[in-house]
């Protein structure tokens, strides 16, 4: 018999192991098996059809491109709030750290259904950006005011430690040694942070890649124009073609899957060649 | 410079955060009080209220009981493979909430694998309760696990291990000796996973059906009030939403501080949706 564990005076091994190893399989692993199943049962051709027809394309483009763009502007924007929130005391300073966390505790539903009234034509956004000639509702930029909303805290929550992180003799040693503020902040103080954001980028891009329920209410969902991957795929859905959702879906699943393993390998990467083998 | 630096982020904030929560309100209230209790008591949104209930009921209980048992597995004991189990237990963070739906279409619907096996049980899974609650426990998965593993790593095991030298039995050291131990963050993982489960919207909207009255949740019921231009009742079911997450947040926080955890847990991966 193999022995599988040392021997522990703790019962329950088999109990808790056979437990969760079954819930695992049953919840997790058979649906995404079902997954893999479903979209690579069909012959090549239909794949490469539903994953990359015009209308699928178009889409692929959309979710890439505004997820890219919110990605970039919270990473802008994401930083200075994560250096407002670390670096300074101020009157409602509390308030704003637990606003970060908002995105992610509202339903999508709720947050969706809420920006489209702020930016339609009569939103109180909206009412100011019309007359100027910015149209947010029902085009890509109110798809990207969406995932900048829901994409926030992952840049503000992995940049926000990072900077009280900081060690502050650094810091002082590139005073002491004549740099500028905006030197010691380009050259010394953001190397240290890109981990972070970079982390919390690739995240909150990953993240909006998958996006429904924010996007689908603000951004009218034309195909070819504003439909985004995850709504074309139920729409797939209604229409009983199931080969090609789980195709779109199965791309979409590895290019997650992808992203992610991407930016673990990069970090451990880079830890590596700043300290050395630690292993 | 540090007032600049200030005042872009308070207006950031303000501006994309805390607007929309304002608008829910606004747009709720919009037709006057007498119209947002109405919306929020007619009988659709109440079994809505219940399913949103009854899943996430289900969902916490089921992910508690899985979420125990996988952290006493891993913590307690050494085995090959650990770390790819606790790779699998994330999985589903990865995964896009209208992939978490399909996949459950896929696999029970009337095309499904099981499809054929299941009409003729007449058994409904897809486009009913069943199907909403598979989807919720799916996408809440490893709420209650993640909080769970790197306690009781860091705990180790002798505690336990004296415990049931001195005689105790599996449940009374269990009982007496770990949940002490662990209870706030099981406390925290709970009201993750419940603030998730009640909120979710993709991936129980792709298996659903959206049949009023029976199997729509909360965050469902606001779309199809909205779909039907019912704005102002879509904003009223919202805004009961809102006030979840709202208590939500104030609960985490309080744990937090009780823990004195600071920013351990990105609630980032709450509501991936």
């Amino acid at each position: 018999m193999i022995r599988l564990r040392q021997h522990s005076a703790v019962p329950g091994f088999g109990l808790t192991l056979g437990y969760t190893l079954t819930y695992l399989s049953l919840i997790v692993l058979i649906p995404l098996a079902a997954l893999v199943v479903k979209g690579t049962a069909q012959p090549w051709a239909h794949f490469a059809d539903a994953a990359f027809d015009a209308r699928t394309l178009a889409a692929w483009r959309l979710t890439f491109a505004t997820a890219l763009v919110a990605s970039l502007v919270n990473a802008v924007f994401g930083l200075i709030v994560s250096w407002a929130l670390a670096r300074y005391e101020f009157p409602g300073r509390r308030l704003l750290d637990a606003l970060i966390d908002l995105p992610f505790a509202l339903p999508t539903a709720v947050s969706g259904i809420a920006l489209t009234a702020i930016y339609s034509q009569n939103g109180w956004a909206g009412r100011l950006l019309e007359p100027i000639g910015i149209k947010a509702a029902f085009t890509p930029l109110g798809i990207v005011i969406a995932l900048t909303f829901i994409g926030l805290p992952f840049i503000v929550r992995s940049v926000q430690p990072a900077i009280e992180d900081l060690d502050p003799a650094i810091e002082e040693a590139a005073t002491l040694l004549g740099a500028t503020r905006w030197q010691a902040f380009w050259r010394v103080i953001l190397p240290a942070l890109q981990p972070a954001l970079v982390a919390g980028f690739v995240t909150a891009f990953a993240r909006s890649l998958g996006e429904y329920g924010s996007v689908i209410f603000i951004s009218g969902n034309m195909p070819m124009k504003t439909e985004i991957a995850s709504l074309l795929i139920v729409q797939r859905l209604e229409e009983f073609d199931y080969p090609g959702a789980a195709a779109i879906a199965l791309l979409m699943l590895v290019s997650s899957f992808v992203l992610l393993f991407a930016v673990n390998v990069g970090q451990w990467w880079a830890a590596r060649r700043r300290f050395g083998r630690v292993a | 410079m540090r007032l600049v630096v200030i005042l872009v982020a308070v207006a950031f904030v303000a501006l994309l955060v805390l607007l929309p929560v304002i608008a829910v309100f606004t747009e709720a209230l919009r037709k006057g009080f007498a119209l947002y209790v109405a919306s929020i008591t007619e009988h659709d949104a109440l079994s809505a209220v219940k399913l949103t209930l009854e899943t996430a009921a289900i969902s916490v209980a089921a992910n508690l009981v899985f979420g125990i048992a996988a952290s006493w597995a891993i913590a307690k004991f050494e085995f090959p493979g650990k770390s790819i189990l606790i790779s699998l237990i994330d999985l589903p963070f990865a995964v896009s909430p209208v992939i978490s739906g399909l996949v459950f279409v896929l696999l029970f619907g009337a095309q499904g694998i099981f499809g054929r096996w299941l009409l003729d049980r007449n058994i409904q899974i897809v486009f009913a309760e069943p199907g909403v609650i598979l989807a919720t426990i799916f996408v809440t998965f490893p709420f209650i696990a993640r909080e769970l593993i790197p306690l009781m790593q860091e705990q180790g095991v002798e505690e336990e291990e004296a415990a049931v030298l001195l005689g105790a039995s599996a449940w009374q050291t269990f009982r007496r000796v770990t949940l002490p131990n662990i209870r706030w963050a099981l406390l925290y993982g709970v009201v993750l996973c419940n603030a998730r489960a009640m909120g979710e919207f993709g991936a129980v909207s792709v298996v659903s059906g959206h049949i009023r009255g029976r199997t729509n949740t909360l965050p469902l019921h606001v779309e199809i009030l909205y779909n039907e231009y019912n704005f102002s009742a879509a904003f009223a079911v919202a805004s009961l939403l809102t006030l979840l997450a709202v208590v939500t947040l104030i609960v985490k926080t309080l744990l937090e501080w009780k823990t004195r955890r600071g920013h351990s847990t990105p609630v980032e991966d709450v509501y991936a949706d």
